[in-house]
């Protein structure tokens, strides 16, 4: 029996083989992101799990490519207990289809973690955004499988005090705000070790109006 | 036997008025239920329906199968029945009231299972009951071998017709029970009640009895309204429930009247319930596709919007839209969450911060730069915005795009007229 042989056989398993997820990926839009996660993309039947140290670094538009892309589909796009407004103009100026955006504002922790499983298990929508107060293996595990059967990509932020658990979800990304960027480590994927960490140029403001001595100057509504 | 004489017998008796009109009442609705298994039902009163199932057989899985889903629709409402099949509707009616749960397919048959019957199943008057004691004839076999023209002469001739009805030998027609294009249905309670969960039980009752209606009228219901009544003086309550799309699923009706139910507060003890179908729409089946569909139909969107809605408030889930004003606080808006529905126009088309604050944030100020987080570095080039002297909320504000040391991208803006502090508004996220 030589190398080959062993190589195809089925017994061998190989460490950097992934299997594409069950359900497809969608495309995240950056290029050295995609290359490290399996199937190319966010996983479109699963849980997602973002760690960030606080909220503003980044993270949605690390989501918008492949929110607009799912936008222009026929589900809906839910935002679960957002921590601050997603602004409107914003996300339809990234592509975002603003007659799919839905929000949902629950009261109360138990009635947020139960939208949230109502929502990725309807399967009525492409992608959720919740960010939950409190979720611990077992509400994650729970989601995990609320995602799977409605066939949707969950995503759920969460402080990165978190990092050092164990999750069930199956892709773990933590982020890290860098100057003119944003660095993405992957703690977790299925079919693949750790990897990362990434570092993704994000143009997330331009200038706003022309330098001082320009000719032209945006004329707004004046007081008479 | 009289009641004291009964009361003697049996320690324990309820004694309950008889009360005629609300059976016919419930026999009636018992008819427009039993719609969804067959489209001719007819009313045998005081006590039966007859249900023609000739059709139906099949698309029910065949007789035993249909017969049990009727005997457990029927036990959801809270009745028991016996029930017979047989080719003509009279011997069905005298085979049931008998007992036994017979089975008779073919017209052949029907005088070997009719023969056993006890006499007393045909219902005879006081006159004929005492001939036929008389004659000596206790079963119907006994009339059957005897010749019909002296049966008729002693008995009547409707004797004869009706055995020959129930024979088969001659048609019977039966006039079909037409439900009316209403729903009202009520449940008065044993005894006044506080529990929720007592008082959904009866609602899904009479919920059950609409879902058998609105099959049998191929229609669907868009909005219900629940009244429940309390002892006079108080007022009753009145639940009224709007639906996105039209339904006739008791599940969903019954989980929609649930979350309702839990959050409404009751002024006094419920003692009866009533349903009123409002708005009524004609809904055919859908039409299963032969291959998986790839995602849920568009009448799940529907029902899992309501439940969210009925769970959380009805403010609480909606989409957005932008509207055309330069204040960016006022350049989105709430919509209700229904698709396809037009986004609003743009007008300003240079980048906008993704998350926006609902409130702008007071900030420190020091060396005449805001501070948040350490001190912020402002990127050269601002936007000054002055508008909304229209409506009393005018703003003139400078916005700029600051850094945080830690590279957060924030939009701040400084006030042009009173204290001009600067306010935290939004973050490039």
């Amino acid at each position: 029996m030589n190398l080959q042989d062993l190589m195809q056989g089925a017994e061998v398993w190989r460490g950097n083989g992934f299997l594409p997820p069950a359900g497809g990926a969608t495309a995240s839009g950056f290029a050295a992101l995609d290359a490290l996660l399996p199937g190319g993309g966010w996983p479109a039947a699963a849980l997602t799990e973002i760690l960030l140290p606080r909220a503003g670094i980044g993270e949605l538009s690390l989501m918008m490519p492949a929110l607009a892309a799912l936008s222009r589909g026929d589900r809906w796009l839910a935002f679960v207990a957002p921590p601050y407004i997603p602004y409107a103009p914003a996300l339809a100026a990234a592509g975002v289809d603003l007659s799919r955006v839905l929000m949902i504002h629950p009261r109360s922790r138990g009635d947020a973690l139960w939208a949230l499983e109502q929502t990725l298990r309807a399967g009525t929508c492409g992608a959720v955004l919740a960010w939950p107060a409190l979720a611990d293996t077992t509400v994650l595990r729970r989601l995990q499988r609320a995602a799977e059967v409605g066939e949707c990509l969950g995503v759920v932020f969460r402080s990165a005090l978190h990092a050092v658990a164990a999750s069930p979800a199956a892709l773990r990304l933590k982020l890290v705000p860098e100057e003119a960027g944003l660095g993405v480590e992957i703690l977790k994927r299925r079919g693949g070790w750790p990897a990362g960490p990434v570092r993704l140029e994000m143009d997330r403001a331009v200038a706003v109006s022309a330098p001082a001595g320009s000719g032209a100057r945006r004329l707004h509504a004046r007081r008479p | 036997m009289a009641l004291n004489a009964a009361q003697a017998c049996v320690a324990m008796l309820r004694v309950t008025a008889h009360d005629a009109q609300a059976e016919r009442e419930a026999l009636a609705r018992l008819a427009a239920w039993a719609g969804q298994y067959t489209p001719v039902v007819s009313l045998a009163p005081p006590q039966a329906l007859l249900l023609e199932v000739a059709g139906s057989r099949r698309l029910f899985g065949g007789d035993s199968n249909l017969r049990e889903q009727v005997r457990q629709g029927l036990a959801e409402l809270g009745f028991t029945a016996r029930s017979a099949l047989a080719p003509t509707p009279l011997a069905a009616l005298w085979l049931a009231r008998a007992g036994g749960e017979a089975r008779v397919t073919r017209t052949a048959q029907l005088a070997a299972a009719l023969a056993p019957l006890p006499l007393a199943a045909l219902e005879p008057d006081a006159r004929q009951g005492a001939l036929l004691a008389a004659m000596g004839l206790g079963r119907l076999g006994d009339c059957l071998r005897l010749p019909r023209a002296g049966l008729a002469q002693r008995l009547g001739p409707e004797w004869v017709l009706a055995l020959d009805r129930a024979l088969g030998r001659l048609p019977d027609p039966r006039p079909a029970y037409t439900p009316p294009l209403a729903f009202t249905t009520e449940l008065n309670l044993p005894a006044p009640v506080t529990d929720s969960s007592v008082l959904l039980f009866g609602l899904h009752r009479l919920v059950i009895e609409l879902g058998g209606f609105l099959r049998a009228r191929q229609a669907a219901v868009q909005a219900l309204s629940v009244t429940l009544a309390h002892r006079r003086p108080v007022p009753p309550t009145a639940l009224r429930l709007t639906l996105v799309a039209p339904t006739r699923d008791v599940a969903h009706l019954t989980g929609l009247l649930r979350e309702r139910l839990e959050r409404l507060a009751l002024p006094a003890p419920v003692e009866a319930l009533a349903l009123d179908a409002e708005t009524l729409c004609l809904l055919p089946d859908a039409n299963l596709a032969l291959f998986a569909a790839a995602h849920a139909p568009p009448a799940a969107a529907a029902e899992w919007l309501e439940r969210l809605q009925a769970r959380l408030g009805r403010e609480a889930v909606h989409g957005l839209k932008r509207v055309a004003d330069h204040r960016p606080e006022y350049a989105w808006a709430h919509r209700p969450p229904v698709p396809g529905a037009p986004g609003g126009i743009a007008i300003d088309t240079v980048r906008r911060p993704l998350w926006l604050l609902p409130a702008p944030l007071a900030l420190a100020e020091r060396d005449g730069r805001p501070v948040w987080d350490g001190a912020l570095t402002l990127e050269p080039g601002r936007e000054r915005i002055e508008a909304g002297w229209w409506d009393d909320r005018d703003i003139a504000r400078d916005y700029f795009v600051a850094t945080t040391a830690t590279g957060t991208r924030l939009w701040v803006y400084r006030e042009l007229t009173g204290a001009r502090g600067w306010f935290l508004h939004g973050l490039f996220a």
